[in-house]
């Protein structure tokens, strides 16, 4: 029993030790090192106007529903592109839902607020092709009618960019021409050459559309 | 994409695995001897020493398997204990502007308990959303200690069995304190600061500050919940609530001291992350490299105690047939999960999605098709259990291989030493059927392997399929069960089987659309995770004292040769037989029969 005991001290004993060693010196050591080497990543990559305003983190996606704008992958992070509720649809390959999920219509044909909405892949393939102006033939990209596991993927597709690109130029009134560098730009991958796919950062995308003059 | 970059993708992480095991492995046999040298001795032996002095820990004294079960078994408590509190009073604990700066109400009973049952088990099953659920404190304090006490307390355990092999006629198999303090100090704090650096430079986030908002480009009118003067949601009278119009033209991006917590939540394979998306979120994993680093420091610990196995128990051959069975069942659920992602969904691909870009569901355009399955596999073959796609939306075999890889026991690699002891649990059942076959006594390694030694092997297989199914049975028929679930059809039942495998496994990934925070869920998952663990770790302690009290046999020209093609044949054998036997049905009525389904377009 008196062995039980010293074993228990022991225990708590050493758990007070390394909560200060692991939970306190440790985190405190990586933070100085970071903020120290990695200042701007280490804080969350924030992307910051000419008035000092913070407008987003270049690793999170935001929403963008005009047509000037490149579009992001549909989100399923709260009700939307929400950064503090990360996650995705969890829905399964024969879900009815993910498939043919739809928006409730009144009488007239409008859609109604309900709880129960959701766009399915059938919907979403819909929208995009018809934003995009392509005809019922042209498969759409995954990516551009899934959503993301985080609910905040930062990237598309470089097929999902190109049929993007004319529908920006057109509301912009800018030659394709000169949207396909910045595109370039944005895109970020493969790691050293070989890692991961490659993708096009919608958020830096859009800032950078947005500091050329419109043709219109 | 194209295949061919993938397959070096492969090959590179294969080749970076093998290149690190052997000077791991050595490293853990130095850090495995408490009279070992290591090259960090200059800076962390004073620490050490310390550490033995403030605990009352006399680093010469041995332990029978008793006395080291004993202790574990409290350093497990205490620490489940300080979690639990920590999680119910979050919202009570001093300086709560520097710690607690989103003012996040303390836990509730249930989801605190599992939570803590969650980490002290190294499961870190999370039915808590990590950003809207868990201070700064609660993360730092709560969490972390348990990634590095309970990867540490399995690594201890796995030296403690590799010990009983090794050792004969002896009647201690190490010292528990002593082992639980060197792996940290001189393996996983060093490891870790040097990861978390880089995953820094890649995009990670490391602050105390409290949410950033920031201003959208463009605003837009989402759909939410109405509220009335009081915050509480309104509802109309048949209880459906009542959706209105909001512009939004911000967002709240999450920030804290994550840089710290990630490094450990792969390196001792605990998963349990951040935020709610895991190593999906883009700050958890910001890139592709990122994403490499992760996957490498799952399998880094595991991998290398194979190497120490086989040189502790002098028999390196011995540790590489170990490695080498695991490897094949490892590269097989690789080819099965990417082969099944890549030809994707034909019920999405008749609506009009492309068919070559695979079924993207849950998935992140950096990863892609294949780093997505990769990690899948290992994620689930090691009880990590860290995500960077949605398991759920997987298509059914690729939702059906991490499945099966948690109901092996978790021994593909496996947990930090849980992958080790588990696996030697088989290995002892494989030497034992072989010596039936051939009508001999069974010996492993020099050692007499007699009914006793049998029965507690039995008895950590029976814990392990008896737990998952039963529990599965339950909540599959139970309305609280069912009340959980996200899909419907043989998906469903999925999502159930997936939840127990994933905690009695004590490897914490989900089929995520399954929603607990409510009593029975989390209570029988914490169950799970408890009966996972510790039900297992003490019949191996035993196993353990028992063999090191054993005589040595010399080897003769009839001894059963613990390694090569056949042993590896006759292990993979064992697990496999042992595993599929016992959940074929179970995974016949899920995955199965909905990869079927799927094919013939049925939906649910």
């Amino acid at each position: 029993m008196k062995n039980f005991l010293a074993e228990f001290k022991t225990s708590l004993l050493l758990t007070l030790v390394l909560v200060v060693l692991l939970c306190g010196a440790y985190p405190l050591a990586v933070w100085a090192g970071a903020q120290v080497l990695f200042p701007a990543k280490a804080n969350g990559s924030l992307l910051v106007d000419a008035n000092g305003t913070v407008r987003g983190s270049a690793l999170l996606a935001q929403n963008f529903s005009s047509d000037k704008y490149f579009q992001p992958r549909p989100s399923a992070a709260g009700t939307g592109f929400d950064a503090t509720s990360s996650g995705g649809t969890n829905l399964g390959p024969t879900s009815a839902k993910l498939a043919n999920g739809s928006h409730a219509k009144d009488a007239s044909g409008k859609d109604v607020n309900d709880p129960g909405n959701f766009d399915g892949i059938k919907d979403l393939v819909a929208a995009y092709r018809a934003s995009n102006g392509l005809t019922d033939n042209v498969p759409v990209p995954a990516d551009a009618v899934t959503r993301s596991g985080s609910g905040l993927d930062p990237h598309i597709s470089l097929a999902n960019a190109q049929l993007q690109a004319p529908r920006v130029a057109r509301a912009r009134g800018l030659a394709l021409a000169q949207i396909q560098p910045l595109i370039a730009q944005s895109t970020a991958g493969p790691d050293l050459g070989i890692l991961g796919e490659p993708g096009v950062n919608v958020l830096l995308l859009n800032t950078a559309l947005d500091r050329i003059p419109s043709g219109k | 994409m194209n295949s061919l970059n993938s397959w070096t993708q492969l090959a590179l992480y294969i080749g970076a695995l093998l290149l690190i095991t052997k000077p791991l492995g050595l490293y853990l046999v130095q850090v495995l001897d408490a009279q070992g040298q290591t090259w960090l001795d200059r800076l962390v032996k004073p620490i050490e020493r310390a550490t033995y002095r403030v605990c009352g820990i006399d680093p010469e004294r041995e332990q029978g398997w008793q006395g080291y079960t004993v202790s574990m078994l409290l350093f497990s408590l205490a620490g489940m204990l300080l979690t639990y509190f920590i999680l119910r009073y979050q919202d009570f604990l001093p300086f709560q502007s520097l710690f607690n700066p989103q003012k996040l109400p303390g836990v509730n009973p249930h989801l605190a308990f599992n939570t803590a049952a969650s980490f002290t088990t190294n499961t870190n099953w999370q039915f808590y959303g990590g950003e809207s659920t868990l201070s700064y404190f609660s993360q730092m304090v709560g969490l972390t200690l348990h990634n590095f006490t309970s990867a540490a307390t399995g690594i201890a355990i796995a030296a403690a069995l590799v010990r009983g092999i090794a050792r004969h006629t002896a009647q201690t198999i190490g010292n528990f304190w002593v082992d639980v303090v060197r792996v940290t100090y001189y393996v996983l704090v060093p490891i870790c600061l040097v990861l978390a650096l880089v995953l820094v430079s890649q995009g990670m986030i490391q602050n105390f500050k409290p949410y950033t908002v920031a201003k959208t480009l463009e605003s837009y009118t989402t759909s939410v919940q109405k509220t009335d003067d009081a915050g509480k949601p309104v509802a109309t009278a048949d209880g459906k609530p009542v959706m209105v119009d909001q512009v939004v033209d911000t967002q709240t991006i999450v920030q804290g001291p994550m840089a710290s917590q990630i490094p450990i939540k792969m390196l001792g394979t605990n998963g349990g992350g951040y935020v709610n998306a895991n190593a999906a979120h883009p700050f958890e994993n910001p890139t592709p490299l990122s994403n490499f680093l992760q996957m490498l420091a799952i399998f880094a610990i595991p991998s290398a105690l194979t190497w120490y196995l086989g040189r502790t128990v002098k028999n390196q051959r011995h540790g590489w047939a170990v490695w080498g069975a695991m490897f094949i069942l490892f590269l097989t659920g690789v080819f099965v999960a990417w082969q099944s992602e890549a030809a994707g969904n034909p019920i999405h691909q008749k609506l009009g999605v492309a068919a070559a870009d695979g079924n993207m569901e849950g998935k992140e355009v950096r990863f892609g098709i294949f780093s997505s399955a990769l990690f899948a596999t290992i994620t689930t073959d090691a009880s990590c259990g860290a995500v960077n796609a949605m398991h759920d939306s997987f298509t059914p075999l690729g939702g059906l291989v991490p499945m099966f890889n948690m109901q092996t026991g978790e021994v593909i690699f496996g947990g930090v030493g849980a992958g080790l002891y588990g696996m030697l649990v088989f290995v002892v059942l494989a030497v034992f059927i072989a010596g039936l076959m051939v009508g001999r006594t069974p010996e492993y390694l020099g050692k007499k392997i007699e009914a006793y030694d049998v029965k507690l092997v039995m008895i950590v297989l029976m814990v392990l399929s008896t737990t998952i199914l039963s529990f599965t049975a339950w909540a599959a028929v139970a309305d609280w069960g069912k009340a959980g679930l996200n899909n419907s059809g043989p998906h469903g039942f999925s999502e159930i089987l997936y939840a127990f495998s994933s905690c009695v496994g004590n490897n914490g990934s989900a089929f995520a659309g399954l929603s607990g925070n409510e009593i029975h869920w989390d209570t029988t998952t914490a169950l799970s995770m408890l009966f996972g663990r510790f039900l297992m770790i003490v019949p191996i302690l035993a196993l353990a004292g028992n063999l090191a009290g054993k005589k040595l046999i010399p080897a003769s020209a009839g001894t059963f040769q613990c390694e090569g093609f056949t042993f590896m044949a006759l292990l993979i054998g064992t697990v496999l037989l042992v595993g599929a036997l016992t959940f074929l049905p179970a995974l016949a009525m899920g995955p199965v029969v909905e990869h079927y389904l799927m094919h013939a377009g049925t939906l649910f």
